[in-house]
């Protein structure tokens, strides 16, 4: 089984969310990267329990230049065989889409895994678009997925429940929370993240059809209202005239 | 300009989202002086309903392989429908449905995508959408420069305008291709108001010290007509199943009305919260980082402060 992991970098979930440059640029000073959640704990690590369940590879690709390789060398010491970064710069999601699947296209992979969505820009777009260019069928927020020779089958989140789909041949995959639960890299892992082989392939021509104008940042809360503990009643009346929210 | 909206069914009805997003995509053709139209697909009753939200024809593909939901299937129907009236903007929902066909028909038309969007497009002079990006901790307003434009609305974002009028209905036929892809089964939770959809969601913590305290919670929710929720911890220690959490790693939720008992509110919670219009914190500690983020807030204990809740919004629904 030939599986594909797409990982993307991300701020840490914690960091301080700044622009620069008349706020057209995102402030990456102090700011610390780390795999999307998303692509690391549920996709990488169910394409291993896979992988390890059933032979093959797990090859993780990422799409960027040569400072994303430090995320790269943190996939493959949790487990990844093999990486390609395609040294291209990951300006919007189509383009990135075309980057993969000109990538993956002649590969022959068997599963293309990525995360429901990227914690930075939450298209949740990547996915949809290298199944489609790739002509293959697409799991969104898929929460389950078990394989059982070509037949997948995978479990997603519908509005209010769960869809069962039967997938047979190669499929694209984005991973919602439950499909896995996240890995910590170990410390042979880590050694042996420094020998695995990290490709760097050339990208393709392709244009962004998508550009940020700029960014904005909300408008800071107003105080909160706070409302003593014997006076509930007080709050409820609050909420139903004032915030006419109930 | 001509606009295109996928209205998404589910059970045979037009979805709370699909009606949203038809009113975005009329919205949009007042705004641009264009028309709006709308696709179904499968058999859905109730499509007139859609002049409502200011649709004057609607196009159904009510092919019956259509009503089990295939994106490679819809993306091909909805690409073939904007051929058929020249659309050059297409609107989807940015839920579930959204989320799984928007982007293929994005690659399939080398159109622009702008998934999220929570505000009507800026058209003087371009097309410039505002959505909200790092978990909603801050918005881009991002321009789609391709001929073709999809945008995908964020569900509860938008002010619905909603007028008089009855839709007219034209067959859409249309060959369905053949995939690899067979729906085995749907499991609606189906005496739960959906998380997603809820105007109103009271969500618990660690504060409430075990599951058997939900009692009050659930009763609570209740009486507001609301969705249950829970942070990750409480999630993590299987105090509440898994498809409750709501947070940065869970589902993200933007209500009318959040309301937080025994929840910190922690960086990652507030990123799947913060889209909310309404919220209000309980909890003890006054430091809690929650009350930053709240509207409304009450420092006490849970466990006195909710019966007293639940017994004054029985009053509150009494007198209406």
């Amino acid at each position: 089984m030939k599986i594909l992991v797409c990982i993307s970098k991300a701020p840490d979930t914690t960091a301080k969310i700044a622009f620069t440059d008349g706020n057209t640029k995102f402030d990456e000073n102090g700011v610390q990267f780390i795999v999307n959640p998303y692509d690391e704990w549920y996709a990488l690590v169910r394409g291993l329990e896979l992988k390890e369940a059933n032979g093959g590879t797990v090859t993780v690709l990422n799409v960027g230049g040569a400072e994303n390789d430090p995320i790269i060398r943190k996939a493959l010491a949790i487990g990844a065989d093999d990486a390609v970064r395609i040294d291209a710069a990951a300006t919007d999601a189509l383009s990135v889409a075309k980057q993969i699947s000109n990538y993956a296209k002649d590969k022959g992979f068997d599963l293309i895994f990525l995360g429901k969505e990227t914690i930075d820009y939450n298209g949740s777009q990547v996915g949809g678009m290298v199944a489609e260019l790739m002509n293959l069928p697409y799991v969104s927020l898929a929460t389950k997925i078990d394989v059982s020779g070509d037949v997948a089958t995978v479990e997603r989140d519908i509005e209010g429940g769960v869809e069962v789909v039967e997938v047979t041949g190669a499929l694209v995959l984005s991973a919602a929370k439950g499909m896995a639960e996240a890995r910590i890299p170990n410390m042979r892992g880590i050694m042996a993240a420094r020998t695995k082989p990290l490709a760097v392939e050339a990208g393709t021509d392709v244009t962004a059809v998508t550009s940020i104008k700029n960014f904005e940042l909300p408008p800071a809360k107003s105080a909160c209202k706070l409302v003593a503990a014997d006076n509930v009643e007080e709050l409820v009346s609050l909420l139903h005239n004032e915030a006419k929210a109930i | 300009m001509s606009i295109l909206i996928y209205a998404d069914s589910s059970n045979g009805k037009l979805t709370k989202n699909a009606f949203e997003a038809a009113n975005y995509g009329a919205q949009l053709a007042q705004q641009t002086g264009s028309s709006a139209t709308a696709l179904v697909t499968g058999t859905v009753s109730g499509i007139e309903e859609l002049g409502k939200y200011g649709i004057s024809k609607v196009l159904h593909a009510s092919d019956a392989t259509l009503d089990s939901f295939d994106p490679q299937k819809i993306t091909h129907v909805i690409a073939e429908a904007a051929k058929s009236i020249g659309a050059d903007t297409i609107i989807f929902s940015h839920d579930y449905s959204g989320k799984s066909v928007a982007p293929r028909l994005a690659a399939k038309l080398d159109a622009g995508l702008v998934s999220g969007a929570i505000a009507l497009p800026n058209t003087d002079g371009g097309f410039v959408v505002k959505k909200a990006v790092f978990s909603g901790k801050a918005f881009a307003f991002v321009e789609v420069n391709s001929a073709t434009k999809i945008v995908s609305v964020l569900p509860n974002s938008i002010e619905k305008k909603i007028g008089e009028g009855s839709a007219a209905i034209e067959a859409f036929a249309v060959e369905i291709p053949t995939t690899n892809l067979k729906v085995k089964e749907v499991r609606k939770e189906s005496t739960e108001l959906s998380l997603t959809e809820a105007d109103i969601v009271v969500s618990a913590g660690r504060g409430l010290k075990g599951p058997e305290n939900w009692g009050m919670i659930e009763e609570l929710a209740h009486e507001l007509g609301a969705a249950t929720a829970c942070s990750r911890p409480v999630a993590d220690i299987g105090w509440r199943p898994h498809h409750e959490h709501v947070g940065q790693t869970g589902f993200a939720i933007r209500p009318n009305l959040y309301i937080a008992i025994g929840i910190s509110g922690a960086i990652q919670h507030l990123a799947g919260v913060n889209g909310s219009k309404v919220i209000v914190v309980i909890n003890t500690d006054a430091e809690a980082p929650f009350f930053k983020a709240a509207d409304y807030g009450i420092v006490g204990d849970a466990f006195e402060v909710v019966p007293k809740l639940i017994e004054a919004v029985k009053k509150l629904k009494a007198q209406q």
